[in-house]
């Protein structure tokens, strides 16, 4: 039997290995957190007693489903689940993977379903401690309890902005502004396509919007955020029409969308492409996720099309997966058809909530880029004339995507600045290329230690 | 103070309050938390920040809480650090806004 291994067990890794399961195969699958779900279906830990209803809103059912599946799957031995554990680098076939220990996971196929990470552009003041990314504020409110401050501020743009507001705010924390770049009418003709494409989901966002009232503003402009040694103290903005305002909080959440998390998928050789409508760089695949030989890509980590999008694409992965092996698979058409609507909402709610490329281009020089090594816009445009404008030699040169978040949250700022200041667009300046280990890993692990040799099937 | 910063809570309990208690040490003060708090919730309840930053005069108090950014280092007395998001909390724990004197003790 051939031996798959898949990377990631949040929607799209969930479904990828119950359409395996189904057509007989036994997978393993990988994933950091300590319990199946991903980020969206992300499960507290063992203990914890609000049920999903109280956890993932609408999303419930979907949510009992998915952990449901995936529970009894492991229950009755028909999957491997390897929770606690990074795949850390692939290279011939083995995975070198670490959780406590050390472990190698040999396979024939690999299906990488490792999704996505906040899109982050810089704000004067963000390297402060008590600023977050949205997507922490959530996991913080999801699967500890707690809210990350007393009075929160959060801003940016995309769906979470304003999901994760009104969470707060039923959850009881005090949200004093809700701060979104996108300006009204870019969310107009956006919101007419996501509209046409899945008109239930666009009213579900439009209610959540009008229940946050008047905390609510769109198009704004972020000027700063003041800080003092304990933190954020006031986030300064300038509303729709010009006028400043200052907002008093001790917590600032920022997002903007989301970006997807290529790392594994360029240490297994997928090429990359930039995307216009996502405005990033994305892995090339073929339409069921094939990426290169015995590699296949699926969910939020291929192109950003949400928990439903993610279940679709790790089921078209498994079947891609099973096709090249010979074996009897699902039909993959009515899939690909579900597909292409999410997509068609994906790329409007890209045009209705878009990056703010301009703004980042103009930050001043003071402003802080790499938040890992306090990095400044004026350090980084200083580098180009030495390095030009290409983003791993400025990298290398002026140390933007060179801290230990690899990049994940300064790169495509990095890339918008030298562009600005080089006069070409983004995709000109070039993608940051992943190195391996895709996390920090203590070299005394990799020294120490024998590794346990696993082959992915455990039959 | 410390080089973490302010002593009062930046974290605020919103829901399951009704854990067992973990006993556990910041920088030698005796803290608790719940059991299934991580470590970076832990100490975020009592303190403003998790350590100081290296490369600036701000506080660090993680910033993604999904294990991509690895700003929410702390390290153990017994040397080897923890990424503070990902880490449940255990009893006993004895945690350092700033790395032990000896380290690193052992040479790989
Ligand atoms: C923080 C956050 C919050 C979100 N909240 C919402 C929401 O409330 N509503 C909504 O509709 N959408 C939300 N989204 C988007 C939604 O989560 C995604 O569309 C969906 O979860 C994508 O599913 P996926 O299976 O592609 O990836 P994910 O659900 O992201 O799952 C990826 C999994 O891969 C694992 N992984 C990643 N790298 C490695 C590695 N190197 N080694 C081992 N494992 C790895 C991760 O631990 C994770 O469990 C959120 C996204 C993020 C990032
Ligand atoms: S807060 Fe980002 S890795 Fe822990």
């Amino acid at each position: 039997m051939s031996r798959v291994l898949i990377a990631g067990a949040g929607p799209a890794g969930i479904r990828a290995a119950e359409t395996l399961a189904g057509a007989g195969l036994h997978p393993v699958v990988v994933d950091e957190a300590a319990r199946a779900g991903g980020q969206i279906y992300r499960r507290p830990p063992v203990g914890f007693t609000r049920p999903p209803e109280k956890l993932y809103g609408s999303e419930a059912a979907k949510a009992r489903a998915l952990h449901g599946s995936f529970d009894a799957l492991v229950a009755e031995g028909r999957i491997t689940h390897l929770p606690g554990r990074s795949v850390l680098a692939l290279r011939d076939g083995v995975a070198y993977v670490l959780g406590e220990a050390r472990e190698e996971i040999r396979h024939d196929r690999l299906i990488l379903a490792t999704g996505a990470t906040d899109r982050l552009a810089p704000v004067p003041g963000w390297q402060a401690g008590g600023v977050y990314s949205l997507g922490a504020a959530q996991i913080a409110l999801k699967t500890q309890g707690v809210a990350l401050g007393r009075r929160i501020v959060l801003a940016g743009t995309g769906p979470l902005l304003t999901l994760l507001a009104s969470q707060l705010q039923a959850a009881g924390a005090q949200v004093a502004a809700v701060l979104d770049t996108a300006p009204l009418r870019a969310q107009l003709t956006g919101g007419v396509g996501m509209a046409l494409a899945r008109p239930l989901v666009t009213l579900r966002g439009l209610r959540l919007r009008v229940g946050l009232g008047r905390i609510y503003h769109a198009g704004v402009t972020l000027e700063r955020i003041e800080t003092d040694e304990s933190g954020p103290t006031a986030m300064v903005w300038c509303d729709a029409r010009g006028r400043r305002h200052e907002t008093r909080c001790d917590m600032v959440g920022l997002g903007w969308h989301l970006r997807a998390d290529g790392t594994l998928a360029d240490i297994a050789g997928a090429r990359f492409d930039w995307d216009r409508a996502f405005h990033q760089w994305l892995p090339r695949a073929d339409a069921l996720g094939r990426a290169g030989e015995g590699l296949y890509l699926a969910g939020d980590g291929l192109r950003i099309l949400g928990a439903d999008g993610a279940e679709l694409a790790g089921q078209v992965a498994a079947i891609a997966c099973l096709q090249d092996l010979g074996l009897p698979h699902p039909e993959p058409a009515p899939l690909l058809r579900q597909l292409a609507r999410m997509r068609r909402f994906a790329e409007a709610m890209a045009c209705a909530f878009p990056w703010p490329d301009e703004a980042i281009g103009r930050l001043p020089d003071d402003t802080v880029i790499c938040r890992c090594e306090g990095v400044r816009a004026g350090d980084l445009r200083n580098t180009l004339p030495l390095s030009g404008p290409e983003a791993n030699r400025a990298k290398s040169l002026g140390r933007v995507g060179m801290g230990r978040c690899q990049g994940r949250y300064c790169q495509l700022a990095g890339a918008e600045i030298i562009a600005a200041a080089s006069g070409r667009p983004p995709s000109e300046v070039g993608r940051l290329r992943a190195q391996p280990p895709a996390r920090p890993a203590p070299v005394g692990a990799w020294l120490s230690e024998a590794p346990t040799e696993c082959e992915a099937e455990a039959e | 103070m410390s080089a973490a910063g302010f002593s009062t809570g930046r974290l605020v309990r919103l829901a399951e309050t009704a854990r067992a208690p973990v006993g556990f040490t910041f920088d030698g003060e005796a803290l608790t938390g719940l059991e299934g708090d991580t470590v970076l919730t832990a100490i975020l309840l009592s303190r403003g920040a998790l350590r100081a930053s290296e490369f600036g005069p701000e506080a660090r108090a993680g910033f993604c809480l999904m294990g991509a950014c690895q700003d929410c280092w702390v390290w153990q007395e017994e040397g080897p650090r923890l990424r503070a998001c990902s880490t449940p909390l255990a009893e006993g724990m004895r945690l350092l806004s700033a790395a032990p004197a000896q380290w690193p003790a052992r040479s790989a």
